[in-house]
Order: C-alpha cells, then sequence, then structure tokens
C-alpha cells in the first residue's frame, strides 16, 4: 500500500462516476457549507495553508497562485482546469475525469466561489473521447441539480461551466498557451509578465490549475488544511495521483503519499520490470524529467525534494519504467521526434533546435553520426535553455543531456561502430523466449 | 454551449465550431471557412491558422474509418512499432495514407495519454488498448478488413 488515500478514496464501479454515486458519498456538502457559511478570502486562506503544490508538473503553491487575484476589483476574472493531459507518460487527470468528475466540478465551484468567478473552463484535450463524454456528463447532471447555473444551493452564487476541447498539441498543455487555444486562436504560449492572474483569458485576471490540484480542493476545505498536512511531507503535503507505464508488470495510476519510498513503488506496488527483467532506470516525472538510473532511485522518496535533489523532478507523476537491455538512443530518437513534431514555432531556439537535435539523432541512428554530434545535442540543449517563451524548448533539453549524462557510451558506440550496443529494441524482449532461447541455445 | 461562455467570447467558439463541422462532414472546406468567419465575426486568417496549427483538423477527405496509433515512448516500450508495421503491411498503406477505395487512413501520433495501456491505437474517436498484432487482427476483421 502506497499511504493515505484522498483521491482514490472509492470503489470504482460502472456507476460510481455519476451523481448520485457521488451525493452518496457525501459530494457537494463542502459546496454547500461554504456557500452557506464562509466568506471567499476564508477559502484561499485555508488552500494556502494547506501548502498544496500544483499538480501539472512545476509544482507552484496553488495558494500563491490564488492570492494574486483581487477580490472586488470590478472587473471578470476566471478559472480554469487544465485537462490537457499530453506530457508523455501521464494518464492521472484521465482517471479523475473518468472516475470522480463530479469531485472536480464541487472543487471548481469552491474555488470559483474563492476566486469571485462566474464563468469556469474545464480545458481538455481532443483525443481524449470517454474522459470528456465523463465530465460533459457530469456537467449535465451537475446543472440538472442545480449545483451550477443560478442560484447554486440556494444561495446567490452562480457558476457557469464550459468543458472546451482541445484538438492536438502539446504545447496547449503550457498554461498561456492553453488560454490563447481557449480564445479561438492557435495555442501560442505567452510571454510573462503579466502573469496570467494578472492578464490571463482575454487579459482579465485567470486561475489555471491542474485537474488533480483542484480535486483536492473538497477535500482541503473539508477537512482543513492541518488534516491535509498531515499527510505527505512537510515540503510535500498531500498526495500525487502516479500514473506508470512502460517495463513495469502492473502499469496504470496509483495514489501516493508524498515521502513513500521511491524503489519500494515500483518493486513491490507495481510489481517491479516487467518479465522479471533487470531495471535500467526510471524517468520519474513525465518525459521532460532527467532519467534516474536503477542505483540513483535507491535512497529517494516520493516527493519534489527528494526527486529534485537527484537532479531530476517528480513533474506530472508520468513514470516510465524501462527494462536492461532498451536502447537509450533509440528512446531519445522517441523523445525528440515529438518534440520536433510539438514544437508551435513560435521561438527561433525551439523551432530550429528541435529540427536539428531531431535530425542528429536520426543520422545517427542511420549510421551516420558524426564525432562530434553528442557535444551538438548538449550545446542545442543548452542553447535553448531559458532563451524560449514557454519551458518546452527547457524541457527536451533536459531531457536529452539527462539521458546522454548517463549513457554516453551508447551514443559513442553508434557513432564509432554504426549500430546499437544493444539491439536497437525499445520493446522489452520477451523474457519466455529468451528464457528458452537460454536453456536450448 | 453558447449560452454558458460570456458575453464576447465568439473568438472562443472558432474551435468548438470546426469540430462540429468536421463531426459532420469529415474535413473543413473552404466554404465552411468563409461562413464561420461571417457567423462569428472572425477574420477569415485566424480561422485558417487554427486549421493549420492543430494536428485534429483537417483540410481534406479521409477514409471512413480512420486508425491512428500512437508512437511516442511509453507505447513503443510496449511493442507500438510491431503494431504500426502490422498496420502498414495489412492495409498496404504508409502513414498519413489513404487506401485507394476511401474506407482506411493510417496515421501515427503523439502520446494519447493511454500509457498504462499501451500500445494504444484509435479508431476513429475511440480507443483500442492493449494492442498486439494478433488483436489488431481481430480489430481489422470486426472493422470488415
Amino acid at each position: 500500500m502506497t499511504g493515505t488515500k484522498l483521491l482514490m478514496d472509492f470503489e470504482v464501479t460502472p456507476t460510481s462516476h455519476t451523481l448520485a454515486a457521488y451525493r452518496a458519498r457525501g459530494g457537494y456538502a463542502t459546496l454547500e457549507k461554504v456557500l452557506r457559511t464562509l466568506r471567499p478570502e476564508e477559502v484561499t486562506k485555508e488552500v494556502a495553508a494547506s501548502g498544496i503544490l500544483g499538480h501539472g508538473g512545476a509544482a507552484f503553491p496553488a495558494g500563491r497562485k490564488w492570492g494574486v487575484i483581487r477580490l472586488n476589483d470590478e472587473q471578470p476574472h476566471y478559472l480554469c482546469a487544465n485537462a490537457d493531459e499530453g506530457e508523455p507518460g501521464t494518464f492521472k487527470d484521465r482517471w479523475i475525469l473518468e472516475h470522480a468528475p463530479h469531485l472536480l466540478i464541487e472543487s471548481m465551484a469552491i474555488a470559483a466561489f474563492a476566486l469571485q468567478v462566474r464563468h469556469a473552463f474545464v480545458y481538455i484535450r481532443g483525443e481524449f473521447d470517454l474522459p470528456w463524454r465523463r465530465i460533459a456528463g457530469a456537467v449535465e447532471e451537475a446543472y440538472a441539480a442545480g449545483w451550477l447555473g443560478e442560484g447554486i444551493a440556494g444561495t446567490g452564487f452562480a457558476l457557469d461551466l464550459v468543458v472546451y476541447r482541445g484538438a492536438g498539441s502539446y504545447v496547449c498543455g503550457e498554461a498561456s498557451g492553453l488560454l490563447s487555444s481557449l480564445e479561438g486562436r492557435k495555442g501560442y504560449p505567452r510571454n510573462r509578465p503579466p502573469r496570467l492572474t494578472v492578464r490571463g483569458l482575454y487579459q482579465r485576471p485567470t486561475v489555471v490549475n491542474n485537474v488533480e490540484t483542484l480535486a483536492n480542493i473538497a477535500g482541503i476545505v473539508r477537512d482543513g488544511a492541518v488534516a491535509f498536512r498531515k499527510v505527505g511531507t512537510a515540503k510535500s503535503p498531500g498526495t500525487q495521483l502516479i500514473s506508470i507505464s512502460g517495463h513495469v508488470e502492473r502499469p496504470g495510476v496509483y495514489e501516493v503519499e508524498y515521502g513513500y519510498p521511491f524503489a519500494r513503488f515500483v518493486r513491490e506496488d507495481c510489481g517491479g520490470v516487467l518479465g522479471g527483467l533487470g531495471l535500467k532506470c526510471v524517468i520519474p516525472g513525465g518525459i521532460s524529467t532527467k532519467v534516474l538510473t536503477a542505483a540513483d532511485i535507491e535512497p529517494l522518496t516520493l516527493d519534489h525534494a527528494s526527486v529534485t535533489s537527484a537532479g531530476s523532478g517528480l513533474g506530472s507523476g508520468g513514470m516510465v519504467v524501462i527494462a536492461e537491455g532498451t536502447c537509450m538512443v533509440r528512446l531519445l530518437q522517441v523523445l525528440v521526434r515529438f518534440y520536433h513534431h510539438e514544437s508551435c514555432g513560435q521561438c527561433t531556439p525551439c523551432r530550429e533546435g528541435m529540427g536539428w537535435m531531431h535530425r542528429i539523432v536520426d543520422r545517427i541512428v542511420a549510421g551516420k553520426g558524426e564525432p562530434g554530434d553528442i557535444d551538438r545535442l548538449i550545446a542545442i540543449s543548452n542553447a535553448n535553455d531559458g532563451t524560449t517563451i514557454c519551458g518546452m524548448g527547457d524541457a527536451a533539453g533536459y531531457a536529452t543531456v539527462g539521458i546522454i549524462a548517463k549513457y554516453r557510451d551508447e551514443f559513442e558506440h553508434w557513432i564509432r561502430h554504426g549500430r546499437s550496443l544493444h539491439d536497437g529494441r525499445l520493446e522489452a524482449i520477451d523474457h519466455e523466449w529468451a528464457r528458452a532461447e537460454a536453456l536450448h541455445g | 454551449m453558447r449560452r454558458r461562455f460570456p458575453g464576447g467570447f465568439e473568438s472562443s467558439l472558432v474551435l468548438p465550431c470546426l469540430r462540429r463541422i468536421q463531426e459532420d462532414r469529415g474535413w473543413v472546406a473552404d466554404a465552411d471557412i468563409d461562413a464561420l468567419a461571417a457567423w462569428l465575426g472572425v477574420p477569415r486568417v485566424q480561422i485558417e491558422e487554427v486549421l493549420s496549427f492543430y494536428t485534429q483538423f483537417r483540410r481534406a477527405p479521409i477514409g471512413r474509418i480512420h486508425l491512428q496509433a500512437c508512437r511516442n515512448l511509453s507505447c513503443c516500450l510496449r511493442g507500438a512499432e510491431s503494431v504500426i508495421d502490422h498496420l502498414r503491411e495489412r492495409l498496404g498503406i504508409e502513414p498519413g495514407q489513404t487506401t485507394r477505395d476511401g474506407r482506411w487512413s493510417l496515421s501515427t501520433v503523439e502520446c494519447l495519454g493511454s500509457c498504462g495501456t499501451a500500445p494504444v491505437v484509435m479508431v476513429n474517436e475511440t480507443y483500442h488498448e492493449r494492442m498486439t498484432p494478433e488483436r489488431l487482427d481481430g480489430l481489422l476483421e470486426r472493422l470488415g478488413r
């Protein structure tokens, strides 16, 4: 077991996502209590005191983000749930959208009350079909039952909630790119300052929070910041939904209390590496975080401070397990192809740099790598760092530099000999076949 | 949907309207762009930009059955490359192409957020997860191949 459960604390059944089931679990009681007994600033104070960190990847304190919004400044404020889950390896928000959509809606209504928001949005990636049907269906249920719309719970509070579908773009997961998209334009990220909480959607103060961050709000307000802080670590309070995939025996979404041992999570809770193979490395928090070797993760715990101390990050909780024998050159090829494909083209270092990196790794794999290519990849990564509007250029560089730093020999081997140090595979070797081969030669 | 938007949000309706047009027609034609620009009062160039920016919008017809195979890391680690090769072979087309009878289209796409049930192939709007060449054969048979 991976500690206290705050979000995955109920049994998933074919109807557990419905309003009736959510009400039976005590759903919307917190919203009602908030609307009847609390003032907006009291809610924000509680959220700030809880110390909850953003769950989208950057781990920025949600309370501080909310604190920028000035109540009674006589302009509209907007709230948007970032459900554009697209960081490769991450599929946790999908779990909330599919199984606990009303928890998100109730939490958003509480947040909207705290931030004096009249119109809120769920920006969901265009490819998500079932998650979209679940959240859109739940919104209709909530409207029909009076938990959205005018006069919620018999009070004067009104909130409209729109589920807005993206159309296929990684950069729209970046909060300012998301708002550009929500304005019906291409999803170009914007320069900060001004912060989005000062000038966001249509130049109005806007809070963009990750789905999982928002889903925690109802529980925080219901049980109080003190109770929330009893879970997790001092610097990372609460839990994290970790989505684990790749060469792992039991992939899926796990709710993990911050501070839980990293290696034990992979080895025991997730069943270890597929087919009993050895562990080569783990990408801890989405492909943009630096890779950690099997030895690296041994002393670590699953919280931001610990994973950051190893030079990586817990990011979005999108963990990818990689078995012994996997070719890291081919792995990087998949990553840079992705970054090249998704660069929005606004900033030169990213637009050109991603293409260069993609072509360099492609030519290494084609057996035409040049001796200077490894340093060239590092130089391009470094040139991207901090020189682009959004973090995508930096992220691609971190991933690249991280892999090269730990597996430089594999790149050197391919450049020198024109072939993989391993057999160039990404798919785990079929262990039964390999065992039979070893037995019978 | 429109009544739940705040006033002055006409521009925001570009994406939902294009999605709706594409659901009806399968792709977005020049005439659709003109009509939408007039209806929402947004510049035509904004609609063109949106259409070329997002991967899900199409400016030309594609096959009635659109197979989109994820090629990102988690899917590759679980055999996406064999799945894509198998699809190529079975359909006789490369990613980005449509069969001559206009029935099948094949694309490769980036992460669909289905990494825990990789590899994933999307058939029109629906995810088909934990794909193997054998399971693909069953799926293709059900789809009439």
